[in-house]
């Protein structure tokens, strides 16, 4: 393993600031607040550059002195630098000027954001020496981690909620990772996961190893900010599980400014989607309040995001109030419609939590939260092939006819004729 | 009398107890008797008169912020759980 310049402190503690070396370990022994990553920022200026970075590989790892790691990465070479696609049709759809979509629903290998915490994570696993990794998972990470560690030859064990969607399960197995379905929700199989990891001694990527799992995120937000010709845009809004996405975004946004590689300061308002079946942070954004209840019983089509007691709520609503952001969620049919919409005008199929974070987005713009005239960024996390159940008795369903000309054209006759009644219908709508 | 578990990350806190009685009949006067027996453990619950924010605290396995949180009434046959957030079930 090469060694290069290594700007990382140690472990900081969100609450006390008490500093901590770099371990397997996610909270301050003293009060149990979360710890984070620190970094000697003022070593990195002159080193990192745009020119660096311009220099480095088109994946995530070339905002490496950004990232956790002591030696050069070994897992997940090849993930992130994915496209920050201008949304055109989607914005004239909602009436907006400047609207981009961010697409992880492509990213490598599994098709999620994950990989990138991931990769940053079981880097790290290997650095510190752990044989065997694990995660708890909603479906996302449990594909991601089980890919990941089957290319480093790690063993792997995936702990998940026992009623996701089949093509997350699916997408687990087929590496190979020890996956085990826990009746239970996310919360509860994420305590066991815990119990589990400094029972064994395993490295759990969003247990005790989250500090550097969590970080892996923030090359989603470098991304943005590079790819928008290294300024940030007026708003994000970003789907909301644990809570810890929104941060890092922002966090990394900040980093950019810190070094001297933005054209302007960071103004970014900050906005969180969630689902109503699942909205323990909006839900304390709305209200205003200063502690994230939980929610009990998670009931959502975006199981993705059914995480109901989020160990990053209380500091996401927080970063969404100080940006003068916003939160809100919506409901399984706003989701459908939100996928529906984004398939349709762009051509991207995203997963549930995509469908939340358009319809959110759209929702904040008829409020007035989202400017019309601002630049939006919509971060896309996962891909529609994997929460096919969502959709598949909401869409329509192929019309089907004999190999012949004749029965084409009537179809297509019959097909016009639909189409000009409900154009008829919508100019009736309009006139009302 | 209600038993209080308490975590591996406590326990240089208890005396390396695992577990205490600690009179009271709510969750708040079960953990003021806790700290007034092991006064070390206060700063590490407590941050003033409120729970710290990474601390949850169950009653019978089930999380006090689905009751009535300090205020959850305790019978004397409960136990009465506590549990680092982030450090997950480790009781």
């Amino acid at each position: 393993m090469s060694q290069r310049p290594n700007f990382v402190n140690g472990l900081k503690c969100r609450l006390c600031g008490k500093m901590h070396g770099q371990q397997a370990l996610n909270f301050c022994p003293d009060d149990f607040g979360p710890l984070e990553v620190d970094y000697n920022y003022e070593a990195m200026k002159g080193q990192v550059t745009r020119e660096s970075i311009l220099a480095g590989p088109a994946s995530m790892w070339r905002y490496a002195p950004l990232l956790p790691l002591a030696g050069d990465p070994t897992v997940g070479l090849q993930v992130g630098y994915t496209p920050l696609v201008k949304a055109s049709r989607l914005a004239k759809a909602l009436g907006v000027k400047e609207l981009y979509i961010k697409n992880d629903a492509v990213n490598h290998p599994t098709l999620s954001f994950k990989d990138r915490v991931v990769a940053v994570a079981l880097s790290k696993a290997v650095e510190l020496g752990f044989k065997t990794v694990g995660c708890a998972s909603t479906g996302n990470l449990a594909g991601s981690v089980a890919a990941n560690a089957a290319a480093a030859g790690l063993e792997a064990y995936i702990l998940i909620p026992d009623n996701l969607e089949q093509g997350k399960v699916l997408g687990a197995t087929v590496y190979g990772a020890n996956v085990v379905a826990v009746t239970g929700n996310y919360d509860q199989v994420n305590r066991l996961c815990s119990e589990i990891a400094f029972k064994f001694g395993w490295g759990f990527v969003n247990v005790n190893l989250r500090p550097f799992y969590a970080e892996g995120s923030k090359s989603m937000g470098f991304e943005i900010a590079e790819q928008l010709g290294w300024r940030t845009p007026g708003a994000v809004v970003a789907p909301m599980a644990g809570g810890s996405l929104i941060g890092k975004i922002h966090k990394s946004f900040k980093e950019f400014e810190m070094l001297g590689l933005l054209d302007g300061p960071v103004k970014t308002r900050m906005f969180g989607a969630q689902a109503t079946g699942c909205n323990p942070i909006s839900n304390t954004v709305k209200t205003n309040s200063n502690k994230v209840k939980p929610v009990r019983n998670p009931d959502t089509i975006a199981k993705s995001l059914a995480i109901g007691d989020p160990a990053d709520g209380y500091f996401a609503s927080q970063l969404i109030r100080s940006t003068g952001g916003w939160s809100e969620d919506v409901n399984d049919d706003e989701i459908v419609d939100g996928m529906r919409l984004l398939a349709e005008t762009e051509g991207i199929w995203a997963e549930t939590a995509g469908g939340v974070t358009l319809a959110v987005a759209r929702k904040l713009i008829e409020q007035g939260h989202l400017h019309r005239d601002e630049s939006i960024v919509l971060a896309i996390t996962g891909n529609g092939l994997k929460t096919q159940e969502a959709l598949i008795d909401r869409i329509a369903k192929p019309q089907v006819i004999r190999p012949t000309l004749d029965d084409f054209k009537s179809l297509l006759a019959a097909m016009n004729n639909q189409h000009s009644q409900e154009a008829g219908q919508v100019m009736a709508g309009a006139g009302v | 009398m209600p038993l209080v578990r308490i975590p591996t990350p406590l326990r240089p806190y208890s005396g390396g107890n695992d577990s205490a009685q600690a009179a009271g009949s709510t969750v708040g006067e079960v953990l003021n008797s806790l700290t007034t027996d092991y006064p070390d453990l206060r700063s590490r619950l407590f941050d003033g008169e409120e729970l710290r924010r990474f601390v949850n605290v169950y009653v019978n396995n089930e999380d006090i912020r689905f009751l009535d949180d300090l205020d959850t009434p305790v019978q004397p046959t409960d136990e009465v759980s506590i549990i680092p957030a982030v450090a997950g079930g480790s009781v």
